[in-house]
């Protein structure tokens, strides 16, 4: 277990837990080897699940001291398992571009957790945009990796395409912060996020009728 | 080096067992094993429970050089390592490995028990085994582990009596029988009871064994522990004379394969048939959440164990589907649980069987168990 607490916590880690109240209920979707709820367990005194599909991951996590159930976001799990307002935040980082339905597992999210935090990378990004508009090409960088052919990121977005997709299902954004590779905001970042913003976090809730 | 063969133990209980069914045992022998040392606070204990043709005989080699049924996965190094556990598996009341079962002696009448033993449920096997427990001197198991059936009675232990379990790990089980699942056991028990030597289960003192219904029982048995896909990868339309014989001999290697389990299971190994028919009873009873209005969280409320829980891919006898419940039925409760759905081709099978993710789990799993335990008891 000592892997986990040597470790370095990344700044996007850090982003996030400053954005969790103590004590809280939390889920964590991807929740890969559980760095980000061993962290949370820790710095928040936070409880809860993480969830994940991968086999060595769900080992990993197991390992960590985490309650992982091993299991698949594409299957519409998280209403099977979990009743209305079950958690003061469900987090996903870096797996909305994953899912088959982006748009319905937000939606179950927000069923199950007061609110979520959300991480993804910008396609809107400017290397994006240039590599296509001007190479032609499906884009490649060190956010996004891989080959249009085996990318596991077959629903990529821009921040104003998921900010109109919240704004479609009367979602409202908390709280937003636009960073870049390295987890660094930028004065430029905050004026043209879309633009040059490479990895977005989100807090978004329902809009209270 | 040569291990030391195992040794079983004897618990005799003379306290009376109240039973489920209204019936009361006076006195009872428990047979077990143990592997590995209880720790000086006896808080190292794990207590495994078998499935329905399993014994007492877990882990390392008996007299006869038998390893134990779960060895692969106790001892040793092993995901359950008896360097820090000290390691618990009883033969079920109504077994026939040494336990009091139909094969003993009725007190009342001098005969043998056959079919007048009492049908005993999982909750009886619990109760009869916290008295093993209490003579062992263990206050809390550190854990509770079994698959299948064992599976069942982890969660009835954790049910039952929540302050004696500290962790509980249920594998390739469900929460209560599907209609298929009783159906399979009532056509086993029909061919049981049907075989001309059944005797009314008074078949030892007639001197003979309902070998042919049994080994039918284990067969159809034995079918539902596979996965079509294994069956098909292992012996698809193979035939054993290598072309068609047109007549009613073992022509395809599935049949022979399958004739084999059964007749090794009702002759070689010995089975009690009337044990057979209260294993399969006592499954089908199994229902912890039918004295909950049919609500297994509110069943699972009590329970304050640390779960893990884990199903296989092509168990279709009790599938993830199941696990999926009993998963479900924890979160209710804001329990500790962790779950793992194993891909395997083995069916049910599988969770006997070496496999990569299985054991990983299984392991690291452990190794939190055992993180718990006092200072210096790992080595």
């Amino acid at each position: 277990m000592s892997h986990t607490t040597t470790h370095a916590i990344s700044p996007e880690f850090n982003l996030i837990s400053d954005w969790i109240s103590p004590n809280s209920r939390v889920l964590d979707l991807g929740c890969g080897d559980g760095k980000l709820l061993t962290h949370l367990m820790k710095s928040k005194q936070v409880s809860g699940y993480g969830m994940e599909i991968d086999a060595q991951k769900n080992i990993a996590a197991i390992q960590a001291g985490i309650n992982v159930i091993h299991s698949n976001l594409d299957n519409h799990d998280l209403t099977h398992y979990f009743d209305a307002d079950s958690f003061d935040f469900v987090i996903m980082t870096q797996a909305l571009q994953v899912v088959k339905r982006p748009d319905e597992l937000l939606d179950d999210m927000l069923a199950i957790g007061k609110q979520s935090i959300i991480t993804f990378p910008n396609f809107g990004h400017w290397r994006m945009r240039a590599q296509l508009v001007l190479q032609g090409r499906m884009p490649e960088t060190e956010t996004l990796p891989y080959h249009w052919y085996d990318t596991p990121n077959i629903h990529l977005c821009t921040f104003n395409d998921f900010e109109d997709l919240c704004e479609s299902k009367g979602i409202e954004v908390v709280e937003r912060a636009v960073v870049n590779s390295e987890h660094r905001s930028t004065l430029g970042m905050r004026l043209l996020p879309n633009l040059l913003g490479e990895v977005a976090l989100y807090k978004v809730q329902k809009k209270r009728a | 080096m040569i291990p030391t063969p195992t040794i079983p133990q004897i618990l005799q209980v003379d306290k009376p067992l109240q039973m489920v069914s209204g019936a009361t045992l006076p006195r009872y022998e428990l047979i077990y094993e143990t592997y590995g040392e209880l720790n000086a606070d006896a808080s190292n204990a794990i207590l495994i429970c078998h499935a329905l043709s399993g014994d007492h005989h877990v882990a390392g080699v008996d007299a006869d050089g038998k390893p134990g049924w779960w060895d692969g996965y106790i001892g040793p190094g092993k995901p359950i390592d008896t360097d820090q556990f000290f390691v618990v598996c009883s033969n079920n009341l109504g077994g026939c490995r040494g336990s009091t079962g139909p094969t003993s002696i009725n007190p009342d009448n001098g005969r043998i028990y056959g079919p007048d033993f009492p049908i005993v449920t999982c909750r009886d096997w619990v109760n009869s085994q916290n008295e093993l427990r209490q003579h062992l001197g263990i206050e809390q198991w550190a854990a509770l582990v079994g698959g299948s059936m064992g599976g069942m009675q982890v969660l009835q232990w954790a049910i039952d009596y929540p302050e004696k379990v500290r962790h509980a790990v249920v594998i390739a089980a469900a929460p209560k029988l599907s209609a298929q699942n009783i159906a399979f056991n009532e056509v086993a028990r029909r061919a049981i009871m049907s075989d001309p030597e059944f005797h009314n289960g008074r078949f030892i003192e007639a001197g003979t064994t309902p070998k042919t219904g049994l080994a039918l029982a284990r067969m159809l048995g034995h079918l539902t522990y596979l996965s079509d896909d294994m069956m098909g990868n292992k012996f698809g339309r193979e035939l054993r004379e290598g072309k068609l014989q047109y007549n009613y001999e073992v022509e395809f290697q599935v049949e022979s394969y399958l004739r084999y389990q059964g007749e090794k299971f009702a002759t070689k190994q010995n089975f009690d048939a009337n044990t057979y028919l209260l294993m399969t009873k006592a499954l089908d009873y199994f229902d912890p959440a039918a004295e909950y209005e049919h609500d297994l969280s509110a069943a699972l409320a009590k329970a304050t164990a640390k779960f893990l829980v884990v199903s296989f891919t092509s168990d279709w006898r009790f599938s993830p589907q199941r696990s999926h419940e009993i998963v479900k039925a924890l979160l209710d409760n804001d329990a500790d649980v962790s779950y793992a759905e194993v891909t395997s081709e083995h069916g049910h099978d599988a969770f006997l069987l070496p496999n990569a993710h299985y054991e990983g789990v299984f392991r690291a799993y452990m190794a939190r168990v055992a993180a718990e335990l006092p200072q210096g008891d790992s080595k």
